[in-house]
């Protein structure tokens, strides 16, 4: 982060200066990051459609997007530091949550589980997260243009009404149909004896995982659905605190 | 003759702004408590504890010590009632809280049935160092059930009943998975033998008797009344020298405690427990540390939060 260059002026100035130029990098980096991310999703979008319309099947769509999908998903962890730094605000902990999963169901599962990349679930997830993301980083990045169109603001708040529900599908029914190829190659699995005494069954793990939507879905789920009463239909909410 | 103005308190739900309670003749000089008091009246179930009265719905909720007539109020006063949910005294909360860890160990200790396999049902391992932990383990949560009951002298204050489940959920929970593994019967002992255990031995008694001082001498200067305008210092018991190098020394033994049973049983899940603990006593500590310097300006300036010269 550039610091103010001013010195020998007085302090207070200077220290609103260097607020003021803070938050005008801030805003320029946030208006860079999330025109990348829309492109980025955008190319996806495109790479896809092409693919399909193309073969005219998905067989073979993961791995042709593959890198793509990675490079792009993996970047959006720059989106926690930007919450933890104080930039967007955003918790911390919700913005981690998803970002992890993301990346969890990127590198953990598609990625690493050969075996179900031509799954119909994959694409299903492929699409949704790609019409989501989209949608998502242009309501950002119009947002901080000051000149956001009410058809963007419109879908960013209706369309995770479908889309949040068939995205958890189309991830729950991947993991799902991983779980015997990951049973059988006993891979990131680690078994007793061992000099660290500890043990390791990604097989139970990803059960885990999926047991966790349960809780973890409804809140994302309720909390998207009072950020869009509140922001559409400006109600005020009182929020419930623990 | 003076006539003493009395004041009237209307109390509404803090959701639905209700009327719960309109309490007049109350004295000037009545304090919240007393006032929480009268509404306990009203309500049965919402003991005092568990009530949280403030003036604005934003703002912070009043202390029991504050005197109504001192309040930014008129001669009527409006407060937004709150239920905190059940509370828990914070002995009872402690107690709860490390009894799970004690009795858990033990039982995968005498590995009870259905824990392992059918085989080793009952039996025992042909190591020295898993009993020790065992002894170790117990004796540092019993040690922490004694200091609860004798040592410890809280406030008033408590703890929400779903902060302490959390809280147990986190003890438990970690203690069942620790001791999961030093306990079975494919335990590997720790790389380098008896000397590595011996050592880690003599670092987790001293680091108990560590905790164990700083615990007593800060007992003891809370209640001679030291530590209302004083902050700690060392004494002449030399583990509170480490007085004179950080703020919350119990803390850094504690660590120091955890540090040496990772090593006496080489295990990573215990590993991973002492590096979060850590971290949360790290925060507990820095917390601390930046209320005494605030508080008092002559405060050691080469006192850290907890690890010396250093965090």
């Amino acid at each position: 982060m550039a610091s103010s260059e001013e010195d020998g002026s007085v302090e207070e100035k200077e220290n609103n200066n260097k607020k003021r130029s803070k938050s005008a990098i801030a805003t320029a980096w946030l208006t860079f990051y999330n025109i990348t991310m829309t492109a980025g999703w955008l190319v996806l979008a495109v790479a896809m459609a092409r693919f399909y319309i193309q073969k005219g099947n998905h067989r073979g769509l993961y791995k042709s997007i593959s890198r793509t999908l990675k490079f792009f998903q993996t970047f959006a962890l720059l989106e926690v530091v930007h919450c933890a730094v104080g930039i967007v605000r955003t918790s911390v902990i919700v913005t981690g949550v998803q970002v992890c999963s993301r990346i969890f169901m990127v590198w953990f599962v598609a990625n690493s589980i050969k075996q179900i990349q031509n799954e119909e679930s994959v694409v299903l997830f492929l699409v949704v997260w790609t019409v989501t993301e989209i949608t998502r980083y242009s309501f950002y990045t119009f947002s901080l243009l000051n000149h956001l169109p009410y058809f963007i603001k419109w879908a960013r708040y209706n369309m995770f009404i479908v889309m949040y529900p068939l995205g958890v599908a189309g991830e729950l029914i991947t993991i799902y149909t991983a779980l015997p190829y990951v049973r059988k190659s006993g891979m990131f699995s680690m078994r007793l004896p061992n000099k660290y005494n500890v043990s390791f069954d990604y097989y139970i793990f990803l059960i885990i995982v999926m047991l966790s939507y349960i809780p973890l879905f409804p809140q994302l789920y309720f909390h998207m659905l009072r950020q869009r009463r509140k922001v559409l239909h400006g109600e005020v909410i009182v929020e419930k605190d623990d | 003759m003076s006539r003493v103005t009395f004041f009237e308190v209307e109390i509404l739900d803090y959701k639905t702004n209700k009327q719960l309670c309109f309490l007049d003749k109350v004295e000037p000089h009545a304090t919240i408590k007393e006032i929480k008091s009268l509404l306990y009246k009203c309500y049965p179930k919402l003991y005092p504890a568990r009530q949280s009265l403030k003036l604005h719905r934003s703002g912070n909720a009043l202390k029991d010590d504050d005197i109504l007539e001192n309040l930014p109020v008129g001669t009527t006063a409006t407060m937004y009632f709150k239920d905190l949910g059940p509370q828990l005294g914070w002995t009872m909360v402690f107690l709860v809280e490390y009894i799970g860890p004690l009795f858990i160990y033990l039982l995968f200790y005498f590995r009870l049935p259905y824990i392992y396999s059918q085989k080793y049902t009952f039996t025992s391992s042909p190591y020295p160092v898993v009993p020790l932990a065992c002894a170790c383990h117990s004796f540092h949560y019993i040690k922490r059930l004694i200091e609860t009951i004798f040592v410890h002298r809280f406030s008033h204050g408590t703890m929400p009943l779903r902060t302490m489940l959390k809280n147990c959920l986190y003890y438990w929970g970690f203690s069942a998975w620790l001791a999961y593994y030093i306990n079975h019967p494919l335990y590997t002992p720790p790389s380098y033998g008896n000397q590595q255990v011996h050592y880690a031995l003599i670092m987790f008694v001293l680091c108990e008797a560590g905790n164990f001082s700083i615990n007593l001498t800060l007992n003891n200067m809370k209640s001679s009344g030291t530590l209302l305008t004083r902050f700690p210092y060392p004494t002449r018991n030399p583990f509170t020298w480490l007085f004179f190098f950080v703020s919350c020394p119990n803390y850094t033994y504690e660590v120091g405690t955890w540090i040496g049973f990772t090593i006496m049983t080489q295990c990573a899940p215990v590993a991973l427990y002492t590096l979060v603990g850590f971290i949360q006593m790290t925060i507990w500590a820095r917390g601390k540390h930046k209320t005494y310097i605030q508080q008092f300006k002559d405060y050691p300036g080469l006192r850290v939060a907890i690890i010396p010269l250093f965090l």
